[in-house]
């Protein structure tokens, strides 16, 4: 694996950001780190490009001790959350920045660096807008700028935070799609930080998923969406409904629904999982967890159901099956998840 | 820009009154200073430019902001970086220390001096068994003028640099500069219009301090009498032509700042505008 994370550890000054991440990528790859704020998943990229330094553990790429390295040996090209891009430099400037700054044996000549500053401008569709300083661009036009000065520098190993964190949904799913294809493009190994899960799904090869500076599971995007390790995952990688319930003899009670319980179910009080779509709805005298309806909204054949199941309020979704006297406010329903998932709880 | 609040009659109202005020308060006396100095001709004003004492205390005064201001612009660079840039303990009171000159009355921060190094003060018999003299010279004059103009560079750029943020300088790390070409590249570059501005407003009030200056001087005229000194002289003289004249260069210089600040704000207004919106 050319990029080795071996029980990494990070404190400030009272909590910890990182503790014992251990994590690869492979050559090309594009690795997502998912986590909700303060869950570590900037530090651990602020390590990597050697913003910051790690209390303990080790950082290898291609075998070679990164953390040994300054952060201008490294040879990442970093992109950050706000870009940082330079104010006072036009577009050409700013891409051209880490050729320029190159010690003259290594320098490109002004011809090459032109050359190469022409040639991103338009692999980003940023044609016409070299001269323009970054002021005078739009959010999606600021973060291919960005892309583009950290891509030029030929980094092995590509970071990006947040990348399309201060953009709008509509631009955020364009630059999506095409920021894939740049690096399918560049082949440079590639992790990006984010918050969205679903971002980090459809983009990355792999994903990894952080909580409060511990690494809680790594995987394949489908992979963890449809086993995830912990109610914490689950809850994070999507929309999703717990219900209180108890597994005693093999049987799974929940509210006023039971069902034999699978096999490598836990005993005593668990939490049940399900995504709020993945449910069959029932009248009130079929079978399934009896619900009365709070509120229902309808828009088209798509179904947004409020309702009560005990003390817990939870919302589920339907699909054209639900049946007509469910979508009354205060009307008895029965649903069973046709997915679920038993954690035990901790109560 | 944002639309200003209107007041319908309010604004002519306000704006005539600011501009009586200002007149009254701000041109005026100029005005008077420029009347005076020319009241008795041309040759008359010309004359006590060119009197030996005059033209030493324009060469001192020259020399002692010119030894200030490039001094306290590098120490309110250092100052303002570690502020902006670094949380430490102390941090509260070193902005504090810094605005003290502020603070405090001109006539103290001279003072301080004397107190140290003058004839009677804490090392002013180990100065003697030197020779050395700092009090009545040239480096007593030049060290009261920097501490009384030691906050402008640093107060203009502390808050700048804070808003700013280290973003910028970690990008271009990550680019592969070195420290040096952080700093020329991106760092002053960045604060170069806040830092230009502090240079001027200390260079000002560098050639313009009276109070400290006065406190280390002695008045010894043609050697420790900088121009403000040299215009207090020949005021007591009764010789008010001279005065007035040599009150002109200060003025001057004043205006001089005033228009090298406008005209550099509007040759590179592009540039300043690209700054402010973001």
């Amino acid at each position: 694996m050319p990029l080795e994370i071996k029980s990494l550890s990070k404190a400030f000054s009272r909590y910890p950001a990182l503790s014992d991440i251990t994590l690869t990528a492979a050559e090309g790859e594009f690795l997502a780190l998912l986590g909700p704020s303060g869950s570590g998943k900037t530090t651990l990229l602020r390590i990597l490009a050697g913003l910051e330094q790690p209390d303990a553990g080790e950082v290898r790429f291609r075998g070679e001790d990164l953390l040994a390295a300054p952060v201008r040996r490294r040879g990442v090209g970093m992109v950050f959350q706000h870009y940082a891009l330079f104010r006072h430099m036009t577009v050409e400037q700013n891409i051209a920045f880490g050729l320029q700054v190159r010690p003259r044996a290594s320098r490109p000549g002004r011809a090459a660096i032109a050359a190469r500053v022409a040639e991103l401008l338009d692999l980003m569709q940023l044609d016409g807008l070299g001269k323009r300083y970054p002021s005078q661009l739009s959010g999606g036009q600021r973060q291919r700028v960005a892309l583009a000065r950290a891509l030029a520098i030929e980094p092995r190993m590509l970071l990006l935070d947040e990348p399309f964190g201060a953009l709008d949904a509509q631009v955020r799913r364009e630059l999506r799609r095409w920021l894939r294809q740049v690096h399918d493009r560049a082949g440079v190994t590639t992790v990006f930080v984010t918050h969205d899960q679903e971002e980090a799904l459809d983009l990355a090869d792999r994903v990894a998923v952080l909580r409060a500076g511990e690494l809680v599971q790594v995987g394949a995007p489908n992979d963890v969406y449809e086993n995830p390790a912990s109610a914490f995952v689950f809850d994070f990688l999507g929309e999703a409904c717990r219900l209180e319930g108890v597994v005693r003899d093999g049987r799974l009670t929940v509210a006023d629904w039971t069902t034999t319980a699978p096999a490598d179910a836990p005993e005593g009080p668990v939490d049940l999982f399900f995504r709020p779509n993945e449910v069959a709805f029932a009248p009130a005298d079929g079978v399934g967890v009896g619900a009365n309806v709070l509120a229902a909204a309808v828009r088209g054949a798509s179904v947004k159901i409020e309702c009560k199941v005990g003390e817990q309020v939870i919302e589920l979704q339907g699909l054209g099956q639900v049946p007509p006297q469910a979508l009354t406010r205060g009307a008895r329903l029965r649903f069973t998840p046709t997915r679920y998932r038993l954690f035990a709880a901790a109560r | 820009m944002r639309p200003l609040v209107r007041l319908p009659g309010a604004a002519p109202l306000l704006l005539l009154s600011s501009l009586a005020v200002l007149g009254l308060l701000v041109v005026l006396p100029l005005a008077v200073v420029f009347q005076q100095a020319f009241s008795k001709g041309v040759a008359a004003y010309l004359a006590p430019l060119a009197d030996p004492d005059a033209l030493a205390a324009i060469r001192l005064t020259l020399l002692v902001a010119a030894i200030a201001v490039p001094l306290n612009a590098v120490f309110g660079l250092a100052a303002a970086w570690t502020i902006a840039r670094f949380e430490f303990k102390g941090r509260t009171l070193l902005l504090t220390l810094i605005d003290l000159p502020f603070s405090i009355s001109p006539v103290v921060s001279g003072l301080v001096w004397v107190l140290l190094f003058g004839a009677q003060g804490l090392f002013g018999a180990l100065l003697q068994a030197w020779g050395v003299k700092i009090i009545f010279a040239t480096t007593g004059l030049v060290l009261a003028t920097i501490l009384v103009t030691l906050p402008f560079v640093a107060r203009e750029l502390i808050p700048l640099m804070q808003d700013q943020g280290a973003d910028e300088e970690a990008a271009a790390l990550t680019l592969g500069a070195g420290g040096a070409a952080v700093f020329t590249r991106v760092t002053l570059p960045k604060v170069k219009w806040a830092l230009l501005y502090g240079v001027l407003l200390c260079n000002a009030r560098a050639m313009g301090e009276f109070g400290a200056v006065s406190v280390v001087s002695g008045h010894i005229r043609g050697l420790t009498t900088t121009l403000p000194l040299h215009i207090e002289v020949l005021y007591n003289d009764y010789d008010f032509v001279g005065a007035f004249a040599a009150a002109t260069l200060l003025a001057s210089l004043g205006l001089i700042t005033l228009v090298v600040k406008t005209a550099l704000e509007w040759r590179f207004a592009d540039e300043l505008a690209a700054f402010r919106r973001r």
